[in-house]
């Protein structure tokens, strides 16, 4: 994916000091009236990198794409492009192309048309458009339908006759807007790798905006975080996942179990938290970046929370609390336990044996405790 | 998403524009940047042209119209003398002769021509309504095939001549028309009923000839409509005549408002209806506008009876524009 | 439905009944005999002969098809050019007034814009000498005035509903937008701009008001001369014409209702491919 080879191994490319970013997003805002929909964003995309712009609706993902494809123009900022500074630039223009939602396929044309069109308007040979043409279709494996119209084919074969339409004129950039939205589960999982393994192969940049979580986990080398028009957090899906920077991060990626409490002991190797909702006290492995007495919350995944009738030996990082719910999904079972305190924690378990007579069931009292690595404090 | 018969004709429209276009390609280019060197972009022209072609066309006319309502008649061609006066080459003086809008207020005729062309269009528009409403709501509710023959059906009479369906009430309601042979012949009546030029007769042409206009408003409306909303009120207890007065009725107020502007607003100024339907007593503005400017060569009264039968329908038109422009803003989110 | 529709059926059958029986009346009487039109006197077609033996009539239809063929063109690029620039253009100095212009022409009683335009012409003429007396000139530019704001209309509706996404597909692409204009939207719009076409061709054909003011001496229009005529009382070669044109109308429509037909047969057939040929 997106590795420099360097001597000593590979990193990735954007922790390397020395790599030039490919696209420059420069304190880039957007305002309709009076309606702010994009915030002084500022963001590095690197050459190969496939991006993942993740948010709710309205959080104005779409609309900085939108401005990438030069769609809408910045209120103020700059967009550069491969150094080139593209922010006036009209997208008939732009080396950029982009995959729209709804797909956009010219009705009237043949699918060879459609994916011929953009080698058409750069005035190319028609014996190299045709040749290009074919072999995209070959990529793509849409070869037997090239006649067709767009009305005469499957949900599926219109996607990837977007696809193909919008890499043929291998541009610097390849904007997709909700690419899997459209398709059904099992074709969405398919497609999430064809279109990872069509990124490697050709190299191209990728900037996706969705608004799935596990699209952007799967298909992403890294992640932004959108809300209101600003970007929260950049990181990889690991980094996102189990290094939130917020608690709204931290609730928007998976599921998360926040507990509030304070800090009464802070060095720089250890802290520990006092939790009125545990009804103790949670000791983290590593300093945190809060003043001492200050209000934090530890965010603790479900699946690191471990569960048991007995009492583990530890003082800390230990809760009490009675099983309400158990939803079983097959592979896991979650659990919904309520603490002494009112508290509802989500725990997720495997379901490691086929029999198990002996699983925790409803009303049973369990224990609750993990390890001193797994919470994250974030603070608001 | 696509509709086959577009896509065909499409690709063959298509063809023959990008033949057109080839030849056309490398002077544009060249034109089009020395254009937009003047901030003449395509999109300025494209807005240009119809914009200057109407304000020429329709908005000053109508400043003519206003300017010669305020002038003199002459027996002279053309029959009105100038408003505007050069006197020694060097000042202007302007003679507004009010006397026109004076006449049109201490004459009987015209005053009572607007009174009688309003009361006839709103009493037009209601009836047009309690036929057309039934008529949009019965189409709305067929089964989906056959809607569209029905609306063919409602929109084919529309195609055919306005004039000669005007024409055609003549032949029926004439002395010895239609209508009254056949009553005659059933021996209900023993002498023909005085049905043509009559108040009467307007208000039948003005109900056929704009019916169309009301009742494909309100099927748009009606169409759109979520049946599950009625069906929501009946579980809830409603009784189906309850459910159409609170629930369809003040959804359809839109359609209702549209088909009513439509047929109002024209029909206050119809002239062929009265003209050919209605009798001497039958005062509608359009007529006495037309009468004024034709046979009494009055141009200037002319002029003053149009102004103000603009002003007359200025309220109704942008109450007709702003319920549009909020139909389709709702529409739109 | 739970309920027969008698009330709905009853409704429909009156409505269309009260629509099409004085057309049907227009056409049966043509065939009559007698010249007291409402009075049957045996059936014939001597009136058709008369209709087609009459100059003043021949001449005045010929002349109204030019007019109204150069009309419904000239409505048609107009028409489309407002139409593109109020559905896709946002919001741009001036455009209120353009949509009020181009909406105001539907629903102005016919007698203002007629003298409207008559005074202007008038006014023309003395000023800058153009245009020389009223005729054909004169009567196409007020028949386009009003025919372009109901193309604008079509042509604006059936923009908004066009995925504003096709033409940003082809900006996208590289296309510029004049040539997206021409070859995505244009393309695609058509049917809409065919049938603005015939409305604006109707209504320039049918209409009577406007062109009495704008016309002059020597040119006559259909509308014109079947008015002078049917003032003074019931006329059958009136009937004749208007049965021709219902007839022609008629044929027009079936002909439409057939290729609509035939278009949703194909259709169909398309989806059944696409759902069959599923990978």
């Amino acid at each position: 994916m997106a590795t420099t080879q360097k001597p000593g191994g590979k990193i990735e490319i954007w922790n390397d000091p020395t790599a030039v970013p490919y696209i420059r997003i420069e304190r880039v805002s957007k305002k309709f009236g009076d309606f702010v929909a994009v915030h002084d964003v500022s963001l590095n995309i690197y050459k190969g990198e496939l991006f993942c712009l993740l948010g709710g609706s309205g959080c104005g993902k779409t609309t900085l794409l939108r401005m990438l494809a030069g769609f809408e123009e910045p209120t103020s900022g700059k967009i550069f492009l491969d150094g080139v500074d593209v922010s006036d630039t009209p997208p008939y223009e732009r080396p950029v192309n982009m995959m729209f939602q709804s797909y956009a396929l010219f009705p009237h044309m043949s699918v060879e048309q459609n994916v011929a069109f953009g080698l058409k308007q750069d005035g190319l040979p028609k014996a190299e458009i045709r040749r290009r043409v074919g072999d995209m279709l070959g990529l793509v494996r849409l070869g037997a339908f090239a006649k067709r119209k767009p009305h005469q084919l499957s949900g599926g074969q219109r996607q990837r006759v977007a696809l193909a339409r919008s890499l043929i004129k291998q541009p610097k950039l390849l904007l997709l807007d909700e690419p899997l939205a459209a398709l059904d589960r099992k074709l969405r999982e398919h497609t999430q790798f064809e279109l990872v393994n069509i990124q490697d192969q050709l190299g191209v940049t990728f900037v996706v905006v969705t608004h799935d979580q596990e699209e952007a986990m799967t298909l992403s080398s890294r992640i932004g975080v959108m809300d209101h028009g600003e970007i929260i957090q950049v990181g990889t899906p690991t980094e996102i996942y189990e290094f939130p920077n917020s608690k709204f991060v931290a609730e928007f990626i998976g599921s998360v179990n926040m507990f509030e409490g304070r800090l009464i002991e802070d060095e720089p190797d250890h802290v520990r938290i006092h939790s009125e909702e545990i009804g103790g006290t949670i000791y983290l492995d590593h300093g945190v970046s809060s003043p001492p007495g200050a209000r934090v919350w530890a965010a603790i995944r479900p699946e690191k929370v471990l569960m048991g009738r007995d009492r583990p030996d530890s003082e800390d990082n230990v809760t009490r609390g009675r099983v309400e719910d158990i939803a079983y999904m097959g592979d896991v079972s979650i659990y919904l336990v309520r603490l002494d305190s009112g508290k509802v924690v989500r725990i997720t378990q495997p379901n490691i044996w086929r029999h198990a007579e002996d699983r925790i069931t409803w009303d049973e009292p369990v224990f609750l405790s993990w390890h001193s690595s797994s919470p994250v404090v974030v603070g608001e | 998403m696509s509709i086959p018969a577009e896509v065909q004709f499409g690709s063959r429209v298509r063809g023959s524009l990008q033949l057109f276009l080839r030849f056309l390609m490398p002077p544009a280019r060249w034109t089009q940047s020395r254009l937009k060197r003047w901030g003449i972009t395509g999109r300025v022209l494209v807005v240009s042209v119809p914009y200057l072609w109407l304000l020429f066309f329709f908005l000053v006319p109508f400043v003519i119209v206003l300017k010669i309502a305020f002038s003199e008649t002459q027996i002279a061609m053309p029959p009105y003398q100038p408003v505007f006066h050069w006197v020694d080459d060097r000042i202007l003086q302007i003679k507004l002769n009010m006397a026109n809008f004076a006449f049109l207020w201490r004459d009987d005729l015209y005053w009572k021509a607007y009174l009688n062309s309003i009361k006839i269009a709103g009493v037009s528009t209601l009836l047009c309504l309690l036929i057309g409403y039934p008529m949009a709501y019965a189409i709305a509710r067929v089964r989906r095939e056959s809607r569209n023959v029905l609306l063919m059906m409602v929109i084919l009479p529309f195609w055919t001549s306005f004039l000669l369906r005007v024409y055609a009430w003549i032949g029926i309601l004439k002395n010895n028309g239609l209508v009254n042979n056949f009553l005659m012949w059933l021996g209900v009546i023993d002498r023909p009923i005085v049905m043509l030029q009559t108040d009467f007769a307007v208000y039948i042409g003005i109900v056929y000839s704009y019916l169309p206009f009301m009742i494909l408003p309100l099927y748009a409306n009606l169409e759109k409509m979520d049946v599950t909303l009625l069906e929501a009120a009946e579980d809830l207890g409603c009784r189906p005549w309850k459910a159409f007065l609170t629930i369809t009725l003040p959804l359809s107020m839109p359609g209702i408002v549209a088909g009513s502007m439509l047929v109002f607003i024209p029909a206050v100024g119809e002239f062929v209806i009265p003209a050919l339907l209605g009798g001497p007593q039958t005062l509608m503005i359009g007529k006495v506008l037309w009468t004024e400017f034709f046979n009494n060569r009055d141009w200037p009264v002319a002029s003053a009876v149009a102004i103000a039968l603009l002003l007359l329908l200025v309220v109704p038109i942008m109450y007709l524009q702003r319920s549009q422009a909020q139909q389709s803003a709702g529409e739109r989110t | 439905m739970r309920r027969p529709p008698f009330f709905r059926v009853s409704v429909l059958v009156f409505g269309f009944a009260f629509l099409y029986v004085p057309i049907l009346s227009l056409v049966v009487y043509s065939f009559n005999e007698s010249r007291l039109v409402t009075v049957w006197g045996g059936f014939s077609t001597k009136w058709y002969g008369a209709l087609l033996r009459n100059e003043q009539v021949l001449n005045a239809a010929w002349l109204s098809l030019k007019i109204a063929a150069v009309n419904a063109t000239g409505a048609v690029i107009l028409g489309t050019l407002a139409g593109l620039a109020l559905a896709r253009f946002g919001r741009f100095r001036g455009r209120t007034l353009l949509s009020g212009m181009t909406t105001a022409p539907l629903v102005m009683p016919e007698v203002i814009t007629g003298l409207s335009l008559l005074l202007l012409f008038v006014v023309l003429e003395q000023i800058v000498g153009w245009p020389q007396g009223r005729g054909v000139t004169t009567i196409t530019i007020a028949h386009m005035t009003l025919t372009m704001a109901y193309v604008s209309v079509i042509v604006q509706s059936r923009l908004a509903s066009l995925d504003e996404s096709l033409e940003e597909a082809a900006m996208d692409l590289g296309a510029r937008p004049w040539k997206v204009f021409f070859v995505i939207t244009l393309p695609i719009i058509a049917p809409a701009l065919i049938s603005g076409w015939l409305l604006a061709f109707t209504i320039s054909l049918d209409d009577l008001v406007i062109a009495s003011f704008v016309a002059g001496p020597g040119s006559s229009t259909l509308p014109m001369v079947v008015f002078s005529k049917v003032r003074l009382g019931v006329s059958p070669d009136i009937n004749a014409l208007a049965t021709i044109m219902v007839l022609l109308v008629t044929i027009g429509v079936i002909i439409a209702g057939i290729l609509m037909a035939r278009q949703e047969k194909a259709r169909q057939r398309d989806v059944q491919m696409a759902l069959a040929a599923n990978q």
